[in-house]
């Protein structure tokens, strides 16, 4: 019976011996995930895929969004394809459970950065920089005559369970000493479908969420998202905790694309970028941020001109941001918070050096 | 012993012994290799079970409950209304379902062809369509239609609005229903849903009873002059109900499970509650152990209390 005791004990220490990630041959970095990427050949990113202008599935079945492009950029920077990514839909109460059981390596879908979800003892996350800064917001019909959050009290508000949002709205009714009926469900579609169907008088997510799903309204122009603010937002991708050396590799592919805008790089002129850089050797900050010398892509375990395949690939934050979501998309959204350090906005990338 | 010259591995007294032994040593095995890799895995993710977190504020609300609950009352209270809502909602799915299924199951047996087939058509459509899909188009295509204010649907005692089913005496009162008893069209919702598809399944149970009954005792009761009412009620049904409790039983059962479809029509049962409280504090192994539990032990007393019934119907030989 010991023996067999000393087996049962043995036998997941040896599992585990055998499952446990190999330094790799070249002795750079050690990261399970990634060389599990790189085996497999393509990047699995966990997205909402019913949020238009951040993750959206088109009608010829291809993703668009800006969450969307934070995966084709990281894969980019893998293998210098973007379309080297298989997209998983996540619902809001799916996806950590998706990005725990590594279901997906990574997961961006309009994820807020907070404790509890980054700490080890809570969802255990690993969160890349904030890729858009937003609040949580509360829309009604015009017609419900609805001004202030106040105007709420004793009304039924839709909101989707398993966000923060839920918990913010809990949080501001009770500062505000405001009963309120929440009406919990368990995806964005039969959230907006309730509210749609005049069960709730308002709904509450994420200011851009809200002005996301009203563009695929019947009439957008029925519904306002008041001006309260509840909340802090800052959306974030994520990985697990538990390999940093993979959450290394997309938080600087994310910095990558807000370097890239402030110091002007674009997807048309990347190559001539790097035309600059190599033809002169005193432009050093450049060189090495388009990896024309040194070796930042080594160190993070990706070819050295990864920052070149991302931008090439889907363009700096600043065009990503236009493109998805900025005012020349139907969302219509100012830049807001999300502007460069420079012009008074928060995204701000650390120096490649 | 008469077997004392054979050689051991013919014995046939210890052979079965030997076999049952092995196996139970294999089965002790496999559980604590599952128990030791659990433990050692967890506690490599810095997960190892702690409980310290149901005391901590919930910080969200529920929209319906017996029980009073607001966002400062802590996570166990949390999980107790939604185990309340749940329960509320199987209690009155239990009553409803069977008396629906009943009237169902004896209704194929009628000597209306109407009425015999308007059965056959229910329980067929009924049994073939999802549940999820049921509850979704009785929450989005019946309950949330329903008007509201004065053009609600006003049956005496009973007003069906979009507000809310209110029962009693309701009255309108600046546009807004006020009765003695409101319940939400989400749990409007998941009671019909969960009614009308448990009930195509028990009528089929109650048929099968039914049928099980031979049809000499039709006869019999026929030829003293019964109706085929009071055939059915006094003859047909004690007898068949040692058929039916059985079958009644796993129905039962499969309805305490469904309720927890509910978040699909937004009513905040228990696994609503649950999947929340897991988003929050991201305890998945506790919250879903909780949720294992609870359901199992709404389970088994069902099963324990249709056993008891079981065993009172059956036939008694003396």
């Amino acid at each position: 019976m010991a023996l067999l005791r000393r087996l049962a004990a043995a036998l997941p220490l040896l599992a585990s011996l055998a499952l446990v990630g190999c330094a790799s041959d070249d002795g750079t970095i050690q990261s399970q995930k990634l060389s599990a990427i790189k085996a497999r050949g393509s990047l699995i990113c966990g997205v909402d895929g019913k949020s238009p202008g951040f993750s959206f599935v088109g009608p010829d079945g291809s993703y668009s969004g800006l969450d969307v492009d934070v995966c084709k950029a990281v894969a980019a920077a893998l293998f210098g394809d973007p379309t080297k990514v298989d997209f998983r839909d996540l619902n809001s109460s799916e996806r950590f459970a998706a990005l725990a059981s590594g279901e997906v390596d990574l997961l961006s879908r309009n994820t807020t950065y907070t404790l509890s979800r980054d700490a080890a003892g809570g969802n255990g996350l690993s969160f890349a920089p904030t890729v858009f800064y937003d609040g949580q917001g509360v829309m009604v019909p015009n017609a419900s005559g609805i001004k202030t959050l106040k105007d709420l009290a004793g009304k039924p508000i839709c909101v989707e369970t398993g966000t923060t949002t839920e918990l913010n709205l809990a949080d501001r009714m009770r500062e505000l000493n405001t009963a309120y009926t929440p009406l919990k469900f368990q995806t964005g579609d039969q959230t907006y479908a309730a509210y749609l169907q005049g069960r709730c008088v308002a709904v509450t997510s994420d200011r851009s969420q809200l002005a996301a799903k009203r563009t695929s309204f019947p009439d957008p122009a029925a519904h306002t998202v008041l001006p309260d603010v509840l909340s802090k937002e800052p959306l974030s991708p994520a990985t697990v905790n538990a390999d940093p050396a993979w959450a290394d590799a997309v938080r600087w592919t994310v910095y990558a694309l807000m370097q890239a805008e402030e110091i002007g790089i674009t997807q048309a002129n990347v190559d001539a970028k790097v035309a600059e850089a190599k033809a002169s050797t005193n432009l050093a900050d450049l060189r090495r941020f388009l990896g024309v010398e040194g070796d930042f892509g080594q160190q993070l375990g990706l070819p050295a001109n990864f920052v070149v395949q991302v931008v090439k690939a889907v363009g700096n934050y600043g065009e990503i941001f236009e493109r998805n979501v900025g005012t020349g998309s139907p969302l219509k959204i100012e830049r807001g918070l999300n502007r460069q350090w420079k012009q008074g906005g928060l995204i701000y990338s650390p120096p490649f050096r | 012993m008469a077997t004392a010259g054979l050689p051991w591995w013919r014995n046939r007294r210890l052979i079965p012994w030997l076999v049952q032994a092995g196996v139970g040593l294999a089965v002790l095995v496999l559980v604590a290799f599952l128990v030791t890799n659990l433990v050692r895995n967890l506690t490599a993710a810095g997960l190892l079970l702690s409980w310290s977190w149901l005391d901590n504020p919930a910080g969200f609300d529920i929209a319906e409950t017996w029980l009073p609950f607001d966002a400062g009352l802590p996570y166990w209270r949390g999980l107790l209304a939604g185990l309340v809502n749940t329960l509320r909602v199987v209690v009155l799915g239990l009553v409803g379902s069977t008396l629906l299924g009943t009237l169902a199951g004896t209704a194929s047996f009628s000597g209306n062809a109407l009425l015999r087939s308007l059965a056959r058509v229910y329980v067929e459509v009924i049994r073939n369509v999802p549940l999820l899909l049921q509850l979704v188009f009785w929450y989005f295509v019946v309950f949330l239609q329903l008007p509201n204010g004065s053009a609600a649907i006003q049956i005496p005692g009973l007003v069906l609005a979009k507000s809310g089913l209110y029962l009693g005496q309701p009255e309108l009162v600046n546009g807004v229903w006020q009765a003695s008893m409101r319940v939400s069209v989400e749990f409007g919702a998941l009671l019909t849903g969960l009614v009308v598809y448990t009930g195509a399944f028990i009528a089929e149970v109650v048929r099968g009873g039914v049928a099980a009954v031979p049809a000499g005792q039709w006869e019999a009761a026929r030829s003293l002059g019964f109706s085929p009412l009071q055939t059915l009620r006094s003859i047909v049904l004690p007898q068949a109900l040692r058929a039916i409790v059985p079958g009644l039983n796993s129905q039962y059962i499969s309805l305490a499970k469904n309720s927890s479809l509910a978040v699909a029509c937004g009513y905040t049962d228990l696994y609503s509650v649950a999947e929340t409280t897991l988003n929050q504090t991201g305890r998945a192994v506790e919250v879903v152990l909780i949720l294992l539990g609870s359901y199992l032990v709404i389970d088994l007393t069902i099963s324990a209390l249709m056993n008891g019934l079981n065993q009172l119907v059956q036939l008694k030989e003396r």
